[in-house]
Order: C-alpha cells, then structure tokens, then sequence
C-alpha cells in the first residue's frame, strides 16, 4: 500500500507530500504521524505541500486535524508551502485552517519551528533529553 | 417569389446606379446628425461598393437568404462597415441607416419604371423590403458584438490595471486596492497577490483600502478572504488606509476584523511591517 514517507531530523519530523492526496492515503498519514511523534519524542513535524495541487474539503480538514493532533501531543506544526491556487480553494470551501501555522517554504517552515522551539524551552531541558 | 425576387430590381439598380447612390448619400447625411463626422468621399466609396456587392448576390439568385453563400461579401463588407462605425462612436440606428437609407432610392425607382403594374411593384417592393431588412439587422447585431468587445476589453485593462502588488521592502508587499472589490476583482487581486508572495518570498503583505470607496459586508469578507489565503501561504496581511468613516461602517455592519492587524495608514502599517521582517529605518546623523 502507498504510504507517504516521514523522515527524522533531530526533534523534527518531515514530511513531504510529493503525490495528489487521496482519502485513505490521508488516513494513512494521520496514523503514521501520530505514532512518530509518540515513538521518536518529536518536538516539531513540518509538513510539505508544494507539490500538492488538488485539495478537496476532506483533504483541507484533514491537514488541519493532523496539525491540531499534533499539537496535542506537543509537537509544533508548520505546514509549508502551500500553492495560490490550492490557498484559494481552501479559502473558498471555508477552511481557514486557523488553528495552523503556516510558511512560504521549507527554510522558512524549519526557521519557524526553531523559533518556537527555543520559546518554549528556555530552560536549555531540550539539550538534557537529546 | 423568393428565386424571382430581385430579377426587375437588378436591372434596374444597374440601369440607375448613379442617380441611386447619390440620393442615398443624400438621406443618410439627413439621418445622421453628425454628418460632418463622415466624409462624402468615403462614404460615396461605401456605397457604390455595397451596391455593386448587392448586385451581385441579387443576380446569383440568392434570394432574401442572406445567410447563403453568395451574400457572403456583403456581410463581410457590412460587418466591417459596422465595426468601424462602432469604434468611431455612432449610434446603432446610424450605423442601420446606411443600408436602410436605400429603401427610399430603389422604392422611387421601382415605382417609375414598373408603376404600371401593381402586383409586381408589390411583389418587388416587398422582397426589397426583406432583403434591405436583414441587412439592416445585421449590421446592428454586429454593430452590438462590437460594442460588446469593446466593453469586454475595458473590463479586461481595468482589472489589470487596478490591482497592482508592489514590493516596497525586502520580504513586504504593498497592495494598493483602488476601485469597488466584486467577487471577480477580488478573485484576480488574490491570486495576483499570491502569485507575488511566491515569487518574491515575502513574509508580509499590506492591503492598503485607502483608495476602496465603500466597504460593506460583502467587500469585509472579501478582504478577509484575501487574508485568510495569504496566511495559508505563510505571509501575514495588514490592512491599513482605513478612513474614519469606514471603520464607522465596518463597526456598524458588525464585521469581525479582529483576525486581522489594522492600520489607519499605509506609513503605519509599513513601520509594523518592519519591525516583524526584523529591519528598522533611521534617520541618518547629518539630517
């Protein structure tokens, strides 16, 4: 079965989507992603849709559910570059997604995530778990 | 009737082509006011043209069908007659009196040369009627296609014009809104704008409403949709130029905009910006 690959970097969890989603390949992801973020301790999962050209209202709801799950299990979520045309179809189904954070590409996205990271662990207890 | 219609008027136009030119000429310089916008010359060349083509489909027998293939000059040469006239500005029935103007002249010469004969003065007047008719109609229905290209292409410019997106910084986009937002405007400003976010990479855009004469519910949404898609491709929006009266409006009509940074000017709004893009403008020592 196609499954949509996630890679480790450090903390982060990549994911690229290089293939038009369909329903299942997108629950699919949303089971895979969650147990990563639950076995590796990810901090942050960056997600790339910049070769994602058609989305449906199930597809756009479903990146916001990953994005909110992963947030729940303490995980930042960026979703990067997405296209105009895919923005506007979001926007236009009425899925703002407002709970994701979102970036013009990849450097951008790992900038973000970075950012944040360091907001939230001040303490340097970030260098103590690695 | 319809194969005969034409036979006696053929010769006849042949046999008056002159005297019938000219009086023509005649009554469309009375049916248009502004005659002066038509020069003698031209318009005498127009018409010997037209009548000779007119003739000639007469006497291929193509009847009053002037969809057939042998009227296929004439419409072309009307239609192009129409055109001009629609570029130059006339009005619809002056651009039909050119044809309908003929009437008169080949009535008059139906009825001196076969005024005897009743029934087929009638039976000639009439397929002269129909024929001279249909054109006439075509030359409007083209005259109309014209002015609609005409008002398509205006559309067009004005949606190109309107909607630039200007870099003014690096990583901010200044989009300057002048003019009502429709659907169709916002449609082209929103993907103009984030055509430009992917190619300039920027992190934030400013919408500037200085130049929006009213904001309803209708045009809020609009905007608010803009910003909504902007911030799915990663670039934050600001809307500034603001006018009092508006801010008024969009309080009164109960239109939330407090997902988004307002600014009241575009000065403020660009000081925002940078500050969020990590740069700073100074004044230099000297000054």
């Amino acid at each position: 079965m196609e499954r949509i690959p996630i890679l480790k970097m450090n903390e982060f969890l990549l994911v690229s989507i290089q293939v038009d989603m369909h329903d299942r390949l997108a629950m699919t992801l949303q089971d895979d992603l969650t147990d990563r973020i639950v076995r590796d301790r990810a901090r942050g999962v960056l997600i790339d849709i910049s070769s994602l050209e058609i989305v449906d209202s199930f597809i756009g709801r479903m990146i916001g559910n990953i994005a909110a799950m992963s947030r729940v299990l303490d995980a930042e979520t960026v979703v990067v570059g997405m296209r105009p045309a895919v923005a506007i179809t979001l926007v236009e189904l009425g899925l703002s997604l407002p709970g994701v954070r979102t970036s013009l590409n990849v450097d951008k996205g790992m900038e973000l995530l970075r950012a944040s990271l360091r907001g939230s662990n001040g303490d340097g207890h970030r260098d103590a778990r690695r | 009737m319809g194969t005969r219609a034409g036979s006696r008027l053929t010769q006849i136009v042949k046999k008056h082509e002159a005297a019938i030119v000219a009086e023509w000429i005649k009554e469309q310089l009375a049916a248009v006011k502004a005659a002066d916008r038509i020069s003698e010359a031209d318009l005498r060349e127009d018409c010997e043209r037209f009548l000779s083509l007119f003739n000639a489909a007469l006497q291929s027998g193509a009847g009053e069908d002037i969809a057939a293939a042998p009227w296929t000059e004439t419409r072309d040469m009307l239609s192009g007659l129409s055109r001009a006239r629609a570029k130059a500005g006339y009005k619809p029935a002056e651009t039909a009196v050119f044809v309908l103007a003929l009437k008169l002249p080949l009535f008059d010469r139906l009825r001196s040369e076969i005024g005897g004969d009743a029934q087929g003065l009638a039976d000639e007047v009439w397929a002269t009627t129909v024929v001279l008719d249909r054109l006439a109609l075509f030359t409007t229905e083209v005259y109309q296609t014209g002015r609609e290209e005409v008002i398509l292409r205006q559309q067009q410019e004005m949606l190109e014009l309107s909607t630039p997106v200007v870099q003014v910084w690096d990583n901010i986009l200044a989009l300057p809104l002048i003019g009502t937002l429709d659907s169709a405007r916002t449609q082209v400003v929103m993907e103009n704008l984030l055509q430009r976010i992917v190619e300039t990479g920027a992190a934030i855009a400013i919408i500037d409403i200085t130049g929006v004469p009213t904001v309803d519910t209708l045009v809020a949404q609009h905007l608010l949709k803009t910003v909504a898609a902007a911030r799915l491709m990663g670039a934050d929006c600001i809307i500034s130029g603001i006018r009092p009266q508006i801010a008024q409006t969009i309080v009164h009509l109960g239109v939330e905009l407090s997902t988004v940074v307002t600014k009241a000017t575009l000065a403020d709004a660009f000081i925002i910006a940078l500050q969020k893009t990590g740069a700073a403008i100074g004044r230099s020592p000297k000054a």
